[in-house]
């Protein structure tokens, strides 16, 4: 009996703290604002969208890894999913909690486009200390 | 698994140096270095002894007791930072030991009725309760942060790092107690769990500066 109370505030802290996060992983990341060659390749020109989150990580994955940012990124990863089920469950019944998903998603995918910037930026440090070399 | 998580505990302490935040968060620090020589040594151990030794049995409960104890007192390390400007560092420090006082003498309670071996099962028992103790002041300290408005960016994250660590914890162990069949599946996933910690609190020694500042309303789960 104690072990499933434990289990069910774990899960629901979890949760809680998971979300929370998230959030303010994307709050650090929301004030950057996207270079004009990001905004072309990602398509992101005015505000960013959740279904444009599937391409820029796709675009992301082409660029060479960088471990510091990989932790961030798969757990922007994962809450996006639970936003994405959110959305296709109980979002449909309740409008305001479907507006609110719209808006995470899109920040996500701001997170995404930022992460793909620093990316790029580090393999133009990377290729430029080769030539030098 | 193990090396990547000492690889990651060693960055922790990397980045806080490189970032001039060893002494600043001095029992976080000191908790990640507590965990590496806890890691290194088990390794040791484990290939001295092998994994069924008693020698390995104990050694991984008493050091995973006393790692336990550092993690909760760099929480109240924590506490400590958020309520610095109420001045509140000493009641912070009191609460915190009267607490743990609880805590122990309600294991020991515990223990006296159920085992023979009193001294090790003291010690898991008193491990598994302070984690979860742990997650509960983690939400409080979550809820504090919310209403006092924190805006220190790599603080908040610290926090918030810690309560995904120990909500993770705690449920593999509540999911090991009601289900023991599925320990297999379990037991190793709790390493996989220990090295989310690390790894959030080198990105937030290494890519957040301290000055850094977040919006409180952007934390808040339901929008303000």
């Amino acid at each position: 009996m104690m072990a499933a109370i434990i289990l069910v505030c774990s899960v629901v802290f979890l949760l809680q703290f998971f979300v929370s996060y998230c959030r303010s992983l994307i709050a650090a990341s929301i004030k950057h604002p996207l270079s004009a060659e990001v905004q072309d390749v990602t398509g992101i020109k005015n505000a960013a969208t959740g279904d444009d989150f599937a391409r820029v990580v796709q675009l992301l994955q082409l660029c060479p890894d960088r471990p510091e940012d990989r932790s961030g990124i798969q757990a922007i990863g994962a809450y996006f999913g639970l936003l994405g089920f959110l959305r296709s469950t109980l979002a449909k019944v309740t409008p305001s909690l479907l507006a609110w998903t719209e808006l995470e998603r899109g920040q996500c995918t701001y997170f995404a486009a930022v992460a793909l910037e620093r990316r790029i930026a580090f393999s133009r440090d990377m290729f430029a200390q080769q030539l030098e070399s | 698994m193990w090396f990547v998580g000492i690889l990651c505990e060693a960055a922790v302490l990397v980045c806080a140096y490189k970032k001039s935040a060893l002494r600043r968060y001095f029992l976080l620090n000191l908790y990640m270095g507590g965990v590496l020589v806890v890691e290194l040594v088990r390794y040791k151990v484990l290939s001295q002894y092998g994994q069924g030794s008693i020698q390995y049995f104990y050694y991984y409960y008493y050091s995973d007791a006393v790692l336990t104890i550092f993690l909760y007192l760099a929480l109240t390390m924590l506490y400590a930072h958020v309520f610095s400007e109420m001045k509140a560092e000493r009641y912070v420090k009191m609460g915190a030991l009267l607490l743990l006082a609880g805590t122990a003498v309600f294991s020991g309670a515990v223990v006296m009725q159920s085992s023979a071996r009193y001294v090790t099962h003291f010690f898991i028992e008193l491990s598994q309760n302070l984690y979860f103790v742990g997650l509960v002041l983690t939400y409080v300290l979550w809820g504090a942060i919310l209403k006092l408005r924190e805006t220190r960016t790599r603080l908040v994250q610290l926090v918030l790092s810690l309560g995904v660590y120990f909500s993770l914890l705690a449920a593999n162990y509540a999911v090991r107690n009601l289900i023991p069949s599925l320990n297999y599946v379990f037991l190793p996933l709790a390493q996989v769990v220990g090295i989310f910690l690390p790894i959030a609190w080198a990105y937030a020694f290494w890519r957040l500066p301290e000055e850094a500042r977040l919006a409180p309303s952007r934390l808040a789960v339901i929008p303000r």
